[in-house]
């Protein structure tokens, strides 16, 4: 129980956090990305305050062994930078830079953002379905 | 402009903050493009509870806000073909690479991690380059 009422915290206060910060506004991620035209700031100022709260929960989590409701903590695996992390990153970008979305603001959207919102995200997790059966066929 | 680099710090920490309570919480790393493919996998286990619930409040949340006039809709840049189409490249493209801006970009550079880091370099060209071609092609 306590499980899911941190996941709801989280969840909650993620979706709250990418409407504040503008990240569920296509025009400004556009913006941040658009290095050579009008550029934007405002996304590196999300991506540095995000990264703060989670570089101190990082050095907490690795003195200790247990998360608060008793899980092991992950110990993530220091992986290869490999030609699937540089080809799905490549892919991701592009569509990002298109539509201006990415997966959680995509999601968080779905509540408020209208027809070409949902339109985005059916086709993103068609692209997840897709990638699923494509890989487990390999 | 400095408003919108203020509210984007405020905003930011938060997303941070979620991430961090994910983590020392229940043990579990804060990846969109990871908790939303998971929520695919249709078996009744406490981990796809997890993500639901999460999804759930990730949705409600910004919509009660914008519906109490707490914060703003934005409009989408692109029409309904490039919409599915960049679509279908972020679900694609997050599950080959395994991550996205909040898995890799957030959680991941937090730990200085190789993998994040490359990975985030890589979607900012990517997406850098796509608006450019966007704007050439007329698209948005």
């Amino acid at each position: 129980m306590l499980r899911l009422m941190i996941a709801a915290l989280a969840g909650g206060l993620f979706g709250a956090g990418l409407l504040i910060s503008g990240m569920t506004d296509p025009a400004k991620v556009r913006g941040f990305l658009d290095v050579f035209g009008t550029w934007d700031p405002t996304l590196a100022f999300v991506m540095g305050g995000a990264i703060l709260p989670m570089a101190i929960a990082w050095r907490v989590a690795a003195r200790r062994k247990r998360a608060v409701t008793g899980h092991d903590l992950p110990n993530p695996p220091q992986g290869p930078v490999d030609g699937r992390l540089i080809a799905g990153s490549a892919m991701f970008g592009a569509g990002w830079g298109l539509a201006g979305l990415c997966p959680g603001p995509a999601m968080a959207s779905l509540g408020f953002g209208g027809p070409a919102f949902v339109t985005f995200f059916v086709a993103m997790v068609t692209g997840m379905a897709v990638f699923k059966a494509w890989d487990g066929r390999r | 402009m400095e408003s919108d680099w203020i509210a984007g710090l405020i905003g930011g920490l938060m997303i941070g903050g979620a991430a961090a309570i994910y983590l020392l919480g229940n043990a579990r790393i804060m990846g969109a493009s990871g908790i939303i493919s998971g929520l695919l996998d249709v078996a009744a286990t406490p981990a796809w509870a997890e993500r639901a619930i999460f999804a759930a409040a990730l949705i409600a949340t910004p919509a009660i806000l914008v519906r109490s006039g707490m914060g703003d809709a934005s409009p989408a840049i692109a029409g309904t073909g490039v919409m599915i189409l960049a679509g279908l490249l972020v679900g694609f493209g997050t599950r080959l690479g395994n991550g996205c801006t909040s898995g890799h970009g957030v959680c991941g550079i937090s730990r200085m991690s190789r993998r994040g880091i490359v990975a985030t370099l890589t979607y900012l060209l990517t997406g850098g380059i796509a608006v450019i071609v966007a704007r050439m092609l007329g698209w948005s």
